[in-house]
C-alpha cells in the first residue's frame, strides 16, 4: 500500500482535519501517478519573448504551418479559424481564444502550452517549444495586432463547391420525358419509370391479376386484407373505372387513416411508456396518436399538419386538439431513475426533439453535428445548436383535453370532490404541517449533505415530481391547481421519510394517501393529454461543447441552415411557429422530397432514395430523381394532400405491376432499382396480427382510443425490468382490436411487435426491417392468438359454407388469400387435412384442447382438422406477405 | 414447344433451383433483412462459421453480467483503509470531481465487514462471502481499476454491453455472433440467460442493433417456456406440428415456383430451423445425463442457488453445443440500503454455481477455448449510503474504480492487474476503461476491434465506439 506509511506516522489523536490533509496530499500525489492529467496546481507557461514580435514573420507562419489544416479555410475544427484576423479574434464554440494584452488568459497559449487538463494543441506532430509559445505570449501581451487585408485574403479563398448537393438544391418540376411505348403509361409517373427503362432496354412487369391488385391495394391503404366477396366484385366488374372507384373507396375507409397514422407513428417515436429503468406507462400518450389518425381522417394538408404538431402551443386562438398535437414533442424516452440529473435528461430531450425534427422533415442525421461539425455534410455544430435553440424553451406540460361527453359529469362532480379532498387534508393536519415541510426542503436543497431523510426527499421530488423544483421555490399563491395537488400528494407520500416509523403511523398518512387515490379514481374521467408550452422566461441556448451540456460555449439564436433556402430573415428572435411554416414550405427542398420518397417507400417497400433518413452526402442517391423532384412538386402543389399523392402514385401503372421475381432481372437488377416490377413484401407486425384477426372474423374494428392490452405469455414483461403487473390484461373486444393500438412498453414490447421489427420507438424511424427468423416461425406457430384465430377461422369454415370439403378448403383459402387456389394447391390442402384428421383421431384429447365446440355441419373431430389446416393457412408465406 | 420456350423454361429451372436448394444471395440479404453490398459482404450464409482477423485463444465466450453493481470493497478489493478512516468525510480535492447519483459529497467513509484472506498459489485475495470464487483463484485474472463513464444504471449497462450510452446500438454478444457465425445447426449463435430481477436497460442489452436480427440474442427465459412460444400451442402434438410444417412448406414451395421470390425460400429455412429449435432445446435442458456430483457442485436443486446455478450449467452445455455467446444476467446488486443483507443474500447464490462454472469448463478441457467474464455496470462507494437513520446503510454507485474478473480463453490466470488508493476510490495504477475490456475481449475471441466493423448511416461502427486499447496484462 502506498499510502500506509504516510498515515500511520499520524497519531489517532490528531484532529481529523489535519489528518485528512495529508491523506488528500499522498492520494493525490498517488493519482498523479495514475493519470498524467490529474493536476492540482497551475503548470507554468513559458515566458514571452522580450522583444517586439512581428505578426508577419513571427506568428503568421506558426499558424499556418501548425493551426491551419484543422482551423483554416477548409475545416474548422470547434468553430475557430486561425488564418484571418476577423475570425480569430471572435474564437471558436468555446468563445474567443485571443485575448489581446493578457496571454496567461488566452485559450490558444493556454491549449499550446499544455495548461488545459487533458488537451494539448496541436494535435499531431512535436509540440510547440518554449520559444514558440513565448512568441505566441509576447505577440498577444503586445495587443495580437494581425494586419489583415481583406482584399488580398478574398483572393486566397478557394472557390466554394460548384454545385451543392442534390438534396439540397431546390425542387426541379421537370416535364416527363417522352417514351416509345405510349400504350403503357397510365400518367405521369410511369413516363419518367419507363424512360429509365427503355434506356435500359428492359420491359415493365405485366399488370398484377385482379385478386393480387384489390388484396394490395387494400393492405397498401387501409391495412386490412379485403373481405372475399369485395375481391368478386372487383374480379367481375368490367367497367373501366373499377380500379379508380376501388381506390377511391379504400381512400375514404376510415381505416385509411389508421393505417397512414402508423405510418407517422413511426416517424413520430410514439410509445406508450417512458423507457429505461422505471419505464412508466404514459396513461394519455394516446391522445396524440387519436390526433394523429383524425389528421390522417380528414386528410389534414402537411403544411397544417406540420405547424400544429411542431407549434400548436403557440397558434393564435389555439384549440385543445392543437395543443394535443404538440404531443409530438413528448413522445421522447424519458429517465426517472434516481440520481439522474434532471437538467442532463432535459437536455437529451431537447437532442431528441432536434435530431427527429432533422430526420423527419429534413431527411439529415443532424444528430452526428451535437458534438461536432458534420462530417459529410455542410452542417456545423453552430447551425445544429440554432436548431436546438428553438426546442431548448419548450416545457412539458399536461393539459385538460376532455373527450366529448367528458365535461358536464366532470364538473358537476368536482365541487364534492374538491370539499372531501379539502376535508381528508384538514382532517390530517396537512395545511398545518406541509408549509414547514416545505421550509425544511428548500433548506436542504441550499444546504446539501447536513440531513440525508431531507436531501433525498428533495432529490426524489426533482426526480419524482414533474418540474417539482420549480413548484415548490414557486410561492403558494401563485402555483396552479395541477401543481399545488401534485406537491401535497408527494408530500404525504414522502412525509414519512422525515419521521420516525411510530410517528408516521400515527399520522396515519399511508391510509390518507390510499384516500387521496381512491378519492381521484372516484372523478369521473376527464381526459388529459401530453403538451408543451413556452417556459416562463426564455433560455438563452449555446453550442454545446462536445455535446454536454456541463459545457456551454458560445451563445447562439435559433435559426435553420445558412445552406438551405430561404435565407433566415434578420436578426429578430425567430420562433417555433417560424420554424413549422419552414419545414413545410414549398422553398425547402427536403421536406418535400423526403415525405414523398417516404410515401412512396410505403407503396413500392423501397423508397427512390433507399436511405430515407438520409439525404445527405453519405445517403444513397435517388434512383430517379426527376421522378423523385416531380412527386415532391406535386406534393407541395396539390395543396399537400396526403390523399392526393398516394391516389396518383397507385393509379400508376408502375405501382400496377406484378410482384413476380423474374429471371431475366436476377443479376441485372436483384434490388429492382429500375422498378421493373412490385415488390412481395412481408407485412408489419401489425398488419399481421391484424390480418390474422380480420380473416378469422375475430377484429374489432372501432377506430382510435386508448392503447390496449392482449394476454402475453406469463412472463414474457420480465424479458425487460417492469413487473407482470404493469399489465392487466384487456377483457372483452379490447383483445381483439388492431395491432397499433397494443400499448407499446419501450422497455419490454409485446412480443410480436418486437419479433416482427417494430422499431424501438427511442429515435426517429424511417424504414422498418423486413426479416426473416425463426423466432417469427415460433411466434405464429404457437402463439395462443394465432391459433385463438385459427379456430375462429376453422368455425368460419364449417358453419358459413355449405358443400363438400373440397369446397370448404377453397373457401378458407379464399379468405385468407384473397384468391382461389389452383387444383394443385387444393390437393395438397385435401391430402393434408386428411393426414392431420388421422393424426388427430389418435389423440383425443388434443381434439378436445383444439375444438371443443359441438357444431352443425361437422364433428368436433373434423373442427380439429379444420382447426390444423386453418392455422397453416395463417403461416403461409403468402398469407404474411402483400404481393 | 418451341426453342426459346424451352430456353426460358431452363432458365426459370435454374433460377428456381437456386433459390429453393443453396439459398441464394438475394434470398439470404432477405433473411438478413439488409441489402445492398452490406448482404454481399456477409458471404451466402449470415450463420456460417467465418474466420476471425487472426487465430484466436478463445472460441466462446460467457459474460455473466452482475446487474445492479455488486460492492468490490465487500468482495474482491479488500481495504483495510476503509475501517482506519470509518465516519469520516473526504476533503473536498477527493469530491469535486466525483460523480455520485445519491449520495452528497460529505458522505462518511463505511469499513466493510469482510475478512479477506489470499487463495491459491497466487494468493489473490477474496473475501469470505465468495469462498468458492476464491477456490478458483489460480484461474482468475482479476482486474480492480474498472472504470466506466455512466454513473446510472442503464446508461451503464448499455456502455458496458454496447460501448455507449444511449439505446439503439448491437450488444457484445452480437458484434461476436457476426463475426464469427454459428456453429450450432440448432441453437441460436448468441444465448442470454437470467435469474433474479430482470437485467438493467432490459433486452436492449442484447439487441442486434443495426446488426442482422438473426444476430440478436435469443432470450431463454426462467417462467414460461425457456424460448417464447417453443412450446407447441396447447393440443398440437409434435406429429401435428410436423404435419402442419409439411402443409407450410408444400404450399409455400409452391408459391415459391409461381412467383420465383426468394424470400419464400429464407422462409422455408426459418420454419424448420424454428422446428430443430424446438427438439433441441428441451433436450439441452435435460440434465438428466448429468451426474449427480456436477448437479451437486453447482448447487442445482437447492435453494437458493437452483435457478442461477442452472443458469451456469445450461451455459457450460451450450458451449459445448458450439454456442459462441452466452450472457448470463443476474441481479439485483443494487444495495443502496441493507447491504450487508442484500449482498450475503446474492452471494450465497451466485458464489458456488460460478465457482463450479469455472472449475466444470476447466474439467472438460473447455476453458481455454472459453472466456468467462465476471463484469457489472460500476462499483460501489466507499462511502456509506443513510437514508434514514432507522435503517441499515448501503453503499452508492460508483463508477471511477471497480472490480471484474476474467477466467480463461487466453487469459493471465492467478493475477491481479491494478492497485486502487487506500479506500479504493481511485486506481492508483494501470486502470482499465470498459472499452478496454472490450477491446481485450475481442482480441482473445480473435478480433482487431478497430476492424470489427459495421456501416450504418453512412459511418462504420465498431463495439468500442471510439475508444479502447488491448490490455497486454490481462493476457496470458
Amino acid at each position: 500500500m502506498i499510502l500506509t506509511e504516510t498515515i500511520e506516522v499520524v497519531r489517532p489523536s490528531v484532529d481529523g482535519n489535519r489528518r485528512w490533509l495529508r491523506l488528500t496530499a499522498t492520494v493525490l500525489s498517488a493519482l498523479s501517478v495514475a493519470a498524467a492529467t490529474a493536476s492540482a496546481q497551475e503548470p507554468e507557461l513559458p515566458p514571452p519573448v522580450a522583444r517586439a514580435v512581428d505578426f508577419g514573420t513571427d506568428i503568421a507562419p506558426l499558424l499556418e504551418e501548425r493551426c491551419r489544416a484543422c482551423h483554416g479555410p477548409s475545416q474548422q475544427m470547434q468553430g475557430l479559424r486561425l488564418d484571418r484576423a476577423a475570425y480569430a479574434l471572435k474564437g471558436g464554440y468555446s468563445g474567443p481564444v485571443i485575448v489581446p494584452g493578457d496571454s496567461a488568459r488566452s485559450k490558444l497559449v493556454r491549449m499550446v502550452a499544455g495548461a488545459v487538463e487533458g488537451k494539448l494543441m496541436p494535435p499531431a506532430g512535436e509540440p510547440l517549444d518554449p520559444d514558440e509559445i513565448g512568441l505566441l505570449r509576447a505577440w498577444i501581451d503586445q495587443g495580437a495586432r494581425w494586419p489583415d487585408d481583406g482584399r488580398a485574403a478574398a483572393a486566397q479563398e478557394p472557390a466554394v463547391a460548384a454545385r451543392p448537393h442534390w438534396a439540397f438544391r431546390p425542387v426541379e418540376r421537370a416535364e416527363p420525358p417522352q417514351v416509345s411505348d405510349t400504350a403503357w403509361p397510365r400518367n405521369e409517373i410511369d413516363r419518367f419509370v419507363l424512360a429509365r427503362l427503355e434506356s435500359e432496354q428492359v420491359a415493365p412487369s405485366a399488370e398484377a391479376p385482379a385478386a393480387t391488385l384489390i388484396r394490395r391495394l387494400s393492405l397498401d391503404l387501409t391495412g386490412l386484407p379485403p373481405a372475399f366477396r369485395e375481391v368478386a366484385a372487383f374480379a367481375s366488374d368490367p367497367s373501366p373505372d373499377s380500379y379508380e372507384d376501388l381506390v377511391d373507396r379504400l381512400l375514404d375507409s376510415p381505416h385509411y387513416a389508421e393505417k397512414w397514422a402508423r405510418f407517422w407513428l413511426d416517424l413520430a417515436r410514439y410509445a406508450d411508456s417512458d423507457g429505461f429503468r422505471g419505464d412508466n406507462f404514459r396513461p394519455h400518450a394516446w391522445r396524440y396518436r387519436h390526433w394523429v389518425i383524425e389528421a390522417f381522417d380528414r386528410d389534414m394538408p402537411f403544411d397544417r399538419f406540420t405547424l400544429e404538431q411542431i407549434a400548436g402551443d403557440l397558434l393564435p386562438d389555439r384549440t385543445v386538439d392543437q395543443h394535443v398535437a404538440t404531443g409530438f414533442h413528448r413522445n421522447t424516452p424519458t429517465n426517472t431513475e434516481g440520481g439522474s440529473d434532471p437538467e442532463e435528461w432535459r437536455f437529451e430531450q431537447v437532442v431528441n426533439r432536434t435530431n427527429t425534427v432533422g430526420t423527419v422533415w429534413l431527411g439529415l442525421t443532424v444528430g452526428c453535428a451535437q458534438c461536432h461539425d458534420h462530417k459529410y455534410d455542410p452542417l456545423t455544430q453552430e447551425e445544429y445548436y440554432r436548431l436546438f435553440a428553438f426546442f431548448n424553451d419548450l416545457e412539458e406540460v399536461d393539459v385538460d383535453a376532455p373527450l366529448p361527453g367528458e365535461r358536464g359529469g366532470y364538473l358537476a362532480a368536482l365541487p364534492d370532490y374538491r370539499r372531501e379532498r379539502r376535508r381528508l387534508l384538514e382532517e390530517h393536519g396537512v395545511f398545518e404541517r406541509k408549509p414547514s415541510w416545505e421550509e425544511r426542503v428548500l433548506w436542504a436543497a441550499s444546504n446539501p449533505g447536513v440531513s440525508a431523510e431531507w436531501d433525498v426527499t428533495f432529490d426524489e421530488l426533482r426526480t419524482y415530481v414533474n418540474l417539482g423544483e420549480r413548484i415548490i421555490r414557486t410561492p403558494p399563491d401563485r402555483r396552479s391547481v395541477r401543481h399545488e395537488k401534485a406537491l401535497t400528494d408527494f408530500f404525504v407520500r414522502e412525509y414519512r421519510r422525515v419521521l420516525s416509523k411510530e410517528e408516521y403511523e400515527r399520522l396515519g398518512y399511508d391510509e390518507l394517501s390510499k384516500q387521496l387515490a381512491e378519492l381521484d379514481r372516484s372523478l369521473p374521467p376527464f381526459g388529459e393529454a401530453q403538451a408543451v408550452h413556452l417556459e416562463e422566461r426564455p433560455r438563452q441556448s449555446h453550442v454545446y461543447l462536445g455535446g454536454s451540456y456541463k459545457a456551454p460555449g458560445i451563445s447562439v439564436e435559433p435559426g435553420w441552415p445558412s445552406w438551405l433556402p430561404p435565407a433566415v430573415p434578420g436578426p429578430g428572435q425567430l420562433t417555433r411557429v417560424d420554424l413549422a411554416r419552414w419545414l413545410a414550405s414549398p422553398e425547402n427542398p427536403l421536406a418535400a422530397r423526403a415525405i414523398a420518397n417516404r410515401i412512396w417507400q410505403e407503396l413500392f417497400g423501397k423508397g427512390l432514395v433507399v436511405s430515407s433518413e438520409d439525404f445527405g452526402s453519405q445517403g444513397d442517391r435517388p434512383s430517379h430523381p426527376e421522378l423523385l423532384d416531380w412527386l415532391a412538386s406535386e406534393f407541395a402543389g396539390n395543396g399537400w394532400s396526403w390523399k392526393r399523392l398516394i391516389k396518383t402514385i397507385v393509379m400508376s401503372a408502375a405501382y400496377r405491376q406484378s410482384s413476380d421475381a423474374r429471371a431475366d432481372l436476377e443479376s441485372r437488377d436483384p434490388m429492382n432499382e429500375l422498378i421493373a416490377r412490385q415488390s412481395r413484401l412481408r407485412l408489419p407486425a401489425e398488419l399481421i396480427r391484424d390480418s390474422a384477426l380480420a380473416v378469422s372474423g375475430l377484429l374489432d374494428t372501432r377506430i382510435g382510443g386508448r392503447s390496449v392490452r392482449p394476454p402475453q405469455p406469463a412472463g414474457a414483461l420480465r424479458m425487460g425490468a417492469a413487473d407482470d403487473d404493469d399489465w392487466p390484461v384487456s377483457r372483452g373486444p379490447d383483445r381483439y382490436r388492431r395491432g397499433m393500438y397494443i400499448q407499446y412498453q419501450r422497455m419490454s414490447p409485446y412480443p410480436l411487435l418486437s419479433t416482427f421489427d417494430m422499431p424501438d420507438t427511442y429515435e426517429s424511424a424511417c424504414r422498418r426491417g423486413r426479416t426473416n427468423t425463426p423466432l417469427q416461425a415460433l411466434n405464429l406457430l404457437n402463439d395462443p392468438v394465432f391459433l385463438e384465430a385459427a379456430q375462429a377461422l376453422a368455425v368460419r369454415a364449417v358453419t358459413e359454407f355449405r358443400g363438400g370439403l373440397a369446397d370448404r378448403l377453397h373457401h378458407a383459402f379464399r379468405l385468407c388469400l384473397a384468391r382461389d387456389p389452383e387444383p394443385s394447391e387444393l390437393d395438397s390442402l385435401q391430402t393434408s387435412w386428411h393426414r392431420q384428421r388421422g393424426i388427430l383421431e389418435r389423440a383425443p384429447e388434443s381434439v378436445e384442447k383444439l375444438f371443443a365446440f359441438e357444431l352443425p355441419g361437422g364433428s368436433q373431430l373434423d373442427g380439429a382438422a379444420w382447426v390444423a389446416i386453418s392455422s397453416a393457412l395463417l403461416n403461409l408465406d403468402e398469407f404474411l406477405t402483400r404481393e | 414447344m418451341n426453342g426459346s420456350e424451352y430456353e426460358g423454361l431452363l432458365a426459370r429451372r435454374r433460377f428456381l433451383s437456386r433459390c429453393s436448394g443453396g439459398l441464394g444471395v438475394a434470398a439470404l440479404a432477405h433473411l438478413l433483412g439488409i441489402e445492398g453490398r452490406t448482404a454481399e459482404a456477409l458471404g451466402p450464409n449470415p450463420l456460417a462459421v467465418r474466420q476471425p482477423h487472426f487465430a484466436p485463444k478463445a472460441t466462446n465466450a460467457i459474460l455473466i453480467y452482475q446487474s445492479g453493481a455488486p460492492s468490490q470493497l465487500d468482495l474482491f478489493d479488500p481495504k483495510p483503509g476503509l475501517a482506519k478512516w470509518a465516519g469520516q468525510s473526504l476533503p473536498g480535492s477527493l469530491t469535486k470531481d466525483l460523480k455520485l447519483a445519491f449520495i452528497k459529497p460529505n458522505a462518511r467513509i463505511m469499513p466493510s465487514n469482510r475478512k479477506f484472506r489470499p487463495y491459491g498459489e497466487c494468493g489473490t485475495e477474496f473475501s469470505d462471502w465468495v469462498p468458492h470464487i476464491g477456490g478458483c483463484a489460480d484461474d482468475i485474472c482479476m482486474i480492480r481499476t474498472m472504470y466506466t463513464e455512466a454513473f446510472n444504471h442503464d446508461p451503464g449497462a448499455l456502455l458496458l454491453s454496447t460501448g455507449v450510452t444511449q439505446f439503439g446500438r448491437p450488444s457484445v454478444g452480437s458484434w461476436v455472433a457476426y463475426g464469427l457465425g454459428s456453429e450450432s445447426r440448432d441453437l441460436p449463435g448468441f444465448v442470454v440467460l437470467g435469474s433474479g430481477k430482470g437485467p438493467n436497460a432490459g433486452s436492449n442489452i442484447w439487441s442486434n442493433g443495426f446488426l442482422p436480427s438473426v444476430y440478436q440474442g435469443t432470450r431463454f427465459r426462467s417462467v414460461g417456456d425457456p424460448i417464447l412460444y417453443v412450446s407447441n400451442a396447447e393440443g398440437i402434438t409434435n406429429e401435428l406440428q410436423r404435419a402442419r410444417l409439411d402443409t407450410i412448406r408444400d404450399l409455400n414451395e409452391h408459391r415459391l415456383e409461381r412467383t420465383g421470390d426468394a424470400e419464400i425460400a429464407a422462409r422455408i429455412a426459418s420454419y424448420e430451423l424454428a422446428f430443430r429449435m424446438q427438439i433441441a432445446v428441451p433436450r439441452l435442458l435435460d440434465f438428466g445425463s448429468e451426474p449427480r456430483h456436477v448437479l451437486d457442485s453447482y448447487g442445482i436443486g437447492r435453494n437458493p442457488t437452483h435457478a442461477y446455478a442452472s443458469n451456469c450449467l445450461l451455459a457450460r452445455r451450450m458451449v459445448e453445443q458450439g454456442v459462441r455467446f452466452v450472457m448470463l444476467t443476474h441481479g439485483d446488486w443494487d444495495d443502496h440500503k441493507e447491504l450487508e443483507k442484500g449482498h450475503a443474500r446474492n452471494c450465497e447464490i451466485v458464489d458456488r454455481p460460478t465457482a463450479a462454472l469455472v472449475q466444470d469448463l476447466k474439467q472438460r478441457g473447455l476453458l481455454d477455448s472459453t472466456l468467462v467474464i465476471w463484469a457489472s455496470e460500476f462499483g460501489r462507494t466507499p462511502m456509506a449510503q443513510l437514508d434514514r437513520r432507522d435503517e441499515a446503510p448501503g453503499r452508492d454507485h460508483h463508477p471511477d474504480c471497480f472490480s471484474m474478473w476474467l477466467a480463461g480463453g487466453g487469459t493471465s490466470a492467478g493475477r491481479v492487474v491494478g492497485t486502487t488508493d487506500e479506500i479504493g476510490l481511485k486506481p492508483v495504477e494501470g486502470r482499465v476503461h470498459v472499452h478496454d475490456l472490450q477491446a481485450t475481449l475481442l482480441h482473445c475471441l480473435g478480433f482487431d476491434h478497430e476492424r470489427l466493423t459495421y456501416r450504418h448511416q453512412g459511418r462504420d461502427f465498431r463495439l468500442t465506439d471510439v475508444g479502447g486499447r488491448v490490455v497486454g496484462k490481462l493476457l496470458a
